[in-house]
């Protein structure tokens, strides 16, 4: 095993992971702030995935360019969503949000084997096996695009929460709920612009799968799952834990698949969140739960 | 030996001091009252005595033997009952269910629990509204469920945290009642008050807290006469 | 307004007329249902067990667990095992499924418990429990693998009980007696003090405490019971397909499929699971039935259907379809 093969590894689990952390953010924010756990997520994601391909397929549209009217439709689909039919789960038991989402999530996938089949898809660009050389060193080219969106994605979103005066009423939602409704400020159109949000990163995210990984309906799922392990690992309601959560996974996931076995990554993310759960709940950069 | 002992009962919270060296004794079959500004301490006191909360420092003893440490359930075991200054009633289950969970404590079987629960609620007024679900009932009614479900949990000493809060005068006189036969029966009991009403017709002696720490412990006309006492509730420039 | 909600300890007599009714149904269908009809009432049976058997834990003591697969999985591979490596027939082989699957149980229910995990953080540690498992049988080459573990079939005309070969039938009633078991257990369960002390739990965790309740005992007997009620379906699954594939038994999918029959029927009764799993799968069939009539061969119409009233349910009727319907029969609250 030479050490410019597992530094390719590496690199390629970084990148990768830069993406898990995008889809892990969108996560991470609606959960920060509405207190939604979304279920749904990874299935979120598949549609979007199918939506990139089918565009690709239907009019040659790179996946890059797609994310942009894409994040658009499912911010406005993540809008609806939480405004008409997650909204009024706020104030249930916990475990009642929960199964709603399992719900929808079970429509999605399901949904999508109904309509797509479940066969494999995937989006050919030209540049797919292309990559940089510096040395022995390979950078893939859909893997550095992927990564470089992921981060300008993350970034933008950084700023908005940091910066924008919406961005700043939203976090005030998420610290003190009753408070913002007393200032004045209307919680239920900041968690649906939330939502929203969180959608978006989920759907360009999802673009950027593409370029790395196939799609069928049952991506669905295990992608929701990762999800949760990103988040988990680097702390509900932080950004900056989610992808720094999805870096650490991504390349776990690239090391467990050269040294053991491609198949057991799984098996090591299951393992890094139940011993996260059980050790430090709040995750690495979380803030400490009550 | 007084049935309870507290000995320089300490406890903070990220810093923030809430209870200091706090000492004071419940000899059997009294009532106390435990009183002082909001924020004194009071409900730290007693969830450090029911074993919610572990203390920074000092010692509880009750019936001679240390409790501080342990957890709520065996302080129940033990003989101390509790109740929650926000009611905390097992909303899907009925009235009566509820009070035959607090019996299930001494009660061999659900049998014989839930003609201890029966007696309870007979004597708290309960009675009637076994059937209903708790979640139905109006404050009142839930203040005498959470004190009944207490109650029937057989404890030798009983806490109550703030039970008449929220209570018309009548209905605060019917449960001052109540519990005067209890003590006469041979419960003892320390409650936390904000009612005078209540503080005056109950307790044999008093306890005041001012930011954390004991500033009076005698029967209620020495207390409502102390200056320090005085002083925290009121302010300085007061004349009796 | 409802009628209130039963306190005494026997169930109310209509409850036992429709059990009654119930029962005679259920002892005398083989003789009139055709085979397809007997599997489907097999496989209705099976649901409203290990839906009973999840409701102990999530509709009594209030832990919602999402990788009850986990011991339907352990229970069927023990049993397959001892039974194909061994020749131990499964009324000896269930014991060790049960005893296995409680140690599981255990070990997740002490993790949780004692590290304070609760509420979604404990539905997503059974969940990765589930997976880790089933990742884990793919690479236990001695079970068979990905490839799947095979039990021999044995001709099905002949009833063999002790190594349970044999008819549809044969089937249908060990499965009726252990859902019958089941429902006495959980009734029993539920109007004894484990019952009260659950339901307490799961009200109110720190009311519980307060009143001298052992929470993480009571807590942890709940899934213990759960785990091995949920292994001898495991045992009996092993037994009635022959053949078990790690991918297909450790699914979430399974987990998820087990909870529907509860939640759609109603959380913490007693006929909720049962409704539910009639319901369901008799629905579910009859639609599959329906869109294969019509020509179409869609995967996924089913789950689609599964998800749907799911979310119908937990939208308009979260408390499950019983409830409402025990009023109009004028039944307890809790039965």
């Amino acid at each position: 095993m030479s050490a410019s093969l597992v530094t390719n590894v590496v690199i390629a689990g970084l990148l990768t992971g830069l993406v898990y952390g995008l889809m892990a953010l969108g996560l991470s924010v609606i959960f920060g702030v509405v207190r939604v756990v979304n279920f749904a997520h990874g299935e979120m994601m598949t549609i979007a995935m199918y939506v990139a391909v089918l565009l690709f397929g239907a009019f040659k549209l790179d996946p890059i360019f797609a994310a942009v009217p894409v994040a658009a439709l499912f911010f406005a689909f993540g809008y609806v969503l939480q405004k008409s039919l997650i909204n009024p789960f706020i104030t249930r038991p916990e475990h009642s949000q929960f199964i709603l989402l399992v719900a929808v999530g079970i429509i999605i996938s399901n949904g999508l084997l109904m309509i797509f089949g479940p066969d494999a898809r995937s989006v050919q660009t030209d540049y797919m096996l292309d990559s940089w050389a510096i040395g022995q060193v390979l950078f893939d080219k859909p893997r550095v695009f992927a990564a470089l969106m992921a981060v300008a994605t993350s970034a933008a979103l950084f700023a908005f929460f940091r910066y924008a005066r919406t961005g700043k009423a939203i976090r005030a939602c998420a610290d003190n709920y009753l408070g913002a409704k007393v200032v004045g400020l209307n919680v239920k159109h900041l968690y649906a612009l939330t939502f929203g949000l969180g959608a978006a990163c989920v759907a360009i995210a999802g673009c950027m799968m593409t370029l790395l990984v196939e799609v069928t309906p049952s991506t669905g799922p295990a992608y929701t799952l990762l999800a949760f392990v990103i988040v988990i690992v680097g702390g509900l309601g932080s950004m900056a834990g989610a992808l720094l959560g999805g870096v650490l996974i991504g390349l776990s996931e690239a090391l467990a698949g050269l040294f053991i076995d491609p198949s057991a990554k799984s098996m090591f993310s299951f393992a890094l969140l139940i011993l996260v759960l059980l050790f430090r709940p709040q995750g690495l950069l979380g803030r400490k739960l009550t | 030996m007084a049935l309870l002992e507290v000995r320089s009962l300490a406890k903070s919270f990220r810093g923030l001091r809430a209870v200091a060296d706090a000492s004071f004794d419940v000899e059997a079959g009294a009532i106390v009252a435990l009183i002082g500004p909001n924020g004194a301490g009071k409900t730290t006191i007693f969830n450090m005595v029911a074993g919610a909360y572990r203390p920074d420092g000092g010692e509880i003893r009750f019936e001679s033997a240390r409790i501080d440490g342990r957890r709520a359930d065996q302080i129940c075991a033990a003989g101390i009952g509790r109740t929650f200054q926000i009611v905390k009633p097992f909303a899907g289950l009925s009235v009566l269910d509820n009070v035959i969970v607090g019996a299930l404590r001494h009660a061999p079987g659900v049998a014989q629990a839930r003609r201890e629960a029966l007696a309870i609620m007979e004597r708290l007024g309960l009675a009637a509204k076994r059937d209903q679900p708790a979640a139905s009932l109006t404050l009142p009614d839930r203040k005498r469920l959470e004190v009944a479900r207490a109650l029937a949990t057989g404890p030798r000493l009983l806490l109550l945290d703030e039970v008449m809060a929220g209570l018309r005068p009548t209905e605060c006189d019917q449960l001052v009642e109540v519990f005067r036969e209890l003590a006469r029966g041979g419960l003892t009991i320390l409650l936390i008050e904000h009612v005078m009403r209540a503080v005056m017709a109950l307790a044999q002696r008093v306890i005041v807290l001012h930011h954390g720490e004991i500033i009076a412990n005698g029967t209620p006309d020495e207390v409502v006469r102390d200056p320090a006492v005085l002083e925290c509730y009121l302010g300085e420039e007061t004349e009796v | 307004m409802s009628a209130a909600p039963r306190a005494d300890s026997t169930m109310a007599p209509r409850a036992m007329v429709l059990l009654a009714l119930l029962a005679a149904g259920a002892l005398v269908l083989p003789h009139f249902a055709g085979g397809y009809a007997l599997s489907l009432a097999t496989l209705i049976l099976y649901f409203a067990f290990t839906g009973q058997a999840w409701n102990v834990m999530m509709g009594f003591a209030g832990q919602l667990s999402l990788g009850h697969s986990l011991y339907v999985g352990l229970g069927a591979y023990a049993a397959a095992a001892l039974f194909t490596k061994f020749g131990v027939g499964p009324w000896a082989g269930v014991w060790l499924a049960m005893a296995l699957c409680v140690a599981a149980g255990a070990a997740i229910g002490f993790l949780a418990f004692r590290f304070g995990i609760s509420g979604v953080y404990f539905a997503l540690l059974t969940i990765a429990f589930a997976e880790f498992t089933r990742i884990g049988f793919d690479h236990i080459g001695w079970l068979g693998g990905p490839g799947g573990l095979f039990l021999k079939v044995g001709e099905r005309t002949h009833v063999d009980l002790l190594d349970l070969r044999g008819t549809p039938a044969m089937y249908y009633y060990v499965m009726l007696a252990l859902t019958a078991g089941a429902f006495a257990l959980c009734a029993w369960l539920l109007r004894s003090r484990a019952g009260y002390y659950w339901q307490a739990i799961r009200e109110n965790e720190e009311a519980a405490q307060a009143l001298g309740i052992n929470t993480f005992r009571w807590k942890m007997l709940a899934v213990m019971i759960s785990a091995a009620m949920t292994a001898v379906a495991g045992v009996f699954f092993a037994f009635y397909y022959n053949n078990l594939f790690p991918e297909q038994i450790f699914n979430i999918g399974q987990s998820i499929e087990i909870i529907l029959g509860p939640i759609v029927g109603g959380v913490g009764t007693l006929f909720g699971p049962i409704l539910g799993a009639v319901l369901l799968t008799w629905l579910a069939d009859t639609l599959s039935n329906a869109v294969s009539a019509l020509g179409w061969n869609i995967p996924g119409v089913k789950q689609v259907f599964y998800g749907v009233v799911l979310l119908l349910v937990i939208v308009y009727l979260p408390n499950g379809i019983w409830p409402p319907i025990a009023r109009r029969l004028g039944i307890g609250r809790r039965d």
